[in-house]
This record gives structure tokens, C-alpha cells and sequence, in this order.
């Protein structure tokens, strides 16, 4: 069974991603900072493969990350800092992405909290501006749309059968 | 462009659970003040006060009969308000069902060195 997987916006600027692993938090967090085990699974939308990974991993160090597509080899990238690292618990970083500086910096971070050999993951992405997240919404918003309705559709289901 | 509509005041709006409700009852065709108020144990002014905050966030609209003016549920605010969260579900979904697969090999991996390789209890 998937396992759930929650987005919450906590403030005007922020998005926040929390799921849940069968797994201790130090192997999450390996896959978070070895640069062979990220280009594993941080792939985005299908099709896509990250052929390059840099990762310096200290405070001040900083990553790369760059994807491509595999039907037309277009590519793009995001890099940055790290800010703060608390092996296996927590993991901040900047983050541009290559060609949209004019959208700021975002800040990641990323929190690991282990009960009972499972790991509670959450991502908080926080943005530059009110603007830089609203348009980061939008690009998302067609994609979405869709699936967008199923789940209105089956929302209301369920409220209506209480 | 995002919204026409605001976000804030949609999510605001569907914080309330007799407000989704309301919307739940619309979802089944538009209805009146009255009617809405019938299932719920409260006054029609407090159902008015609570459609007033789902208009403003453009989720219901109301009809011109000045007599009725009946409700009717929007969908298009609600749909656009939760697009997105669907397409961050996606993606992230994804990512994270591959780390699940990673982390099962990593897992197994770890556990090899000590015993010979066997069934584990769990």
C-alpha cells in the first residue's frame, strides 16, 4: 500500500511535504547526501534522470543538482548551500534554481524524527517572496488539475455520506 | 496569473466544518437558506453568516430570485486551490515510493554481513 503522503502550506510562502518510511533516519538521510544514492530517486516527473550530482557536504559547501530529460536532453538544474547539518536529524539548505535567479533563494529544510525503526520525513520549502511561492504554485497548477478534480469529486463523497 | 481567487480566504473557508458541509449539501443541487438550515441545529442567521464567508471566497453563489435566492456551489475556486498540492503529491510521491525501494535495498544490505542470508521474522 502507498503510503500517505501529506502537503500543507504552513505560512503564505511556505510548502511542506511530511511521509512516512519503514526506516531508520540515518539511511534517509544517506540518500539525502550521498551523491549516488540521490541520483536514485530524486528524479522529479517521469522521464527525467539527475546525470549530475555535486555534493559538499559541510556547512557552507555547496551541491548541484542537474536533471535531463530523456526524450529531448533538455536539462535543468538547481544548486546552493548548505546551512545547517545535524546528521541524521536535520538538513538545511539554499536553493536557486539555474536561470531563475530572479526568483530568490528558497531555503529546504529537511526534518528526520525516528520512532520504532520508522522515520517521519518533512521537507519545508520556504520561498523568497509571497510571489516566488505563488508562482511556484502556478507552474504547478495545470499539471494538478486533474487529479485535482478526482479528489473533489471523491471529497465530497465522502462528505456527503456522513 | 494565479487565482481570481485567493487562496488564503478559500482554505480559510473550508477550515470550518459545518462550511464544508454546507458545500457538501450543495454538491447535491442548490438549495435555500432554509434548506440549508434544516439539518444543521442552528439559526438561518448563522448559516447566513456562514455562506457569506463561502461566498467571499467565491466557493457558492447566489441566485437573482429575490424571493429564494437559492445557493449554489462553485467549483472552480475549490479545484484551483487544491491543483497544486495535487501536482506537489505527485511529484514528491514518486520521488519518495523510489527512496522506499532504496532504502529496502539499503536495509538489506545492512543486514546481511551478520547472519548468512535467511528469512528475517518480520
Amino acid at each position: 500500500m502507498p503510503h500517505r503522503i501529506d502537503v500543507t502550506t504552513p505560512s503564505d510562502r511556505e510548502i511542506r511535504v511530511t511521509r512516512e518510511f519503514d526506516a531508520p533516519r540515518d539511511l534517509i538521510f544517506a540518500c539525502h547526501t550521498d551523491p549516488e544514492l540521490v541520483q536514485r530517486w530524486l528524479l522529479g516527473p517521469p522521464g527525467w534522470s539527475m546525470p549530475v550530482c555535486e555534493i559538499d557536504l559541510r556547512v557552507g559547501g555547496r551541491y548541484r543538482y542537474v536533471w535531463r530529460s530523456d526524450a529531448d536532453g533538455s536539462e535543468f538544474s538547481f544548486y546552493g548551500e548548505y546551512r545547517e547539518i545535524a546528521s541524521p536529524e536535520r538538513l538545511v539548505h539554499s536553493e536557486w534554481m539555474a536561470g531563475a535567479e530572479e526568483a530568490g533563494e528558497s531555503l529546504c529544510t529537511l526534518v528526520l524524527t525516528e520512532a520504532d525503526g520508522r522515520t517521519t520525513l518533512t521537507q519545508t520549502m520556504r520561498f523568497s517572496t509571497v510571489e516566488a511561492f505563488d508562482q511556484a504554485l502556478q507552474s504547478g497548477m495545470t499539471d494538478g488539475m486533474g487529479m485535482s478534480y478526482d479528489r473533489l469529486e471523491q471529497m465530497m463523497e465522502e462528505q456527503a455520506v456522513r | 496569473m494565479l487565482p481570481a481567487y485567493d487562496l488564503d480566504t478559500i482554505f480559510a473557508a473550508l477550515a470550518d466544518p459545518t462550511r464544508r458541509a454546507i458545500l457538501a449539501r450543495l454538491a447535491t443541487g442548490e438549495a435555500t437558506v432554509t434548506e440549508l438550515a434544516e439539518p444543521f441545529a442552528m439559526s438561518q442567521p448563522a448559516i447566513s453568516k456562514h455562506l457569506k464567508v463561502l461566498e467571499r471566497a467565491g466557493l457558492v453563489s447566489r441566485g437573482r430570485d429575490a424571493q429564494r435566492r437559492p445557493c449554489r456551489l462553485e467549483v472552480e475556486p475549490l479545484v484551483e486551490a487544491t491543483a497544486w498540492i495535487e501536482h506537489y503529491r505527485r511529484i514528491w510521491g514518486a520521488n519518495y515510493q523510489r527512496l522506499d525501494d532504496l532504502l529496502d535495498e539499503l536495509k538489506a544490505g545492512r543486514d546481511t554481513p551478520s547472519p548468512p542470508a535467511g528469512t528475517r521474522g518480520d
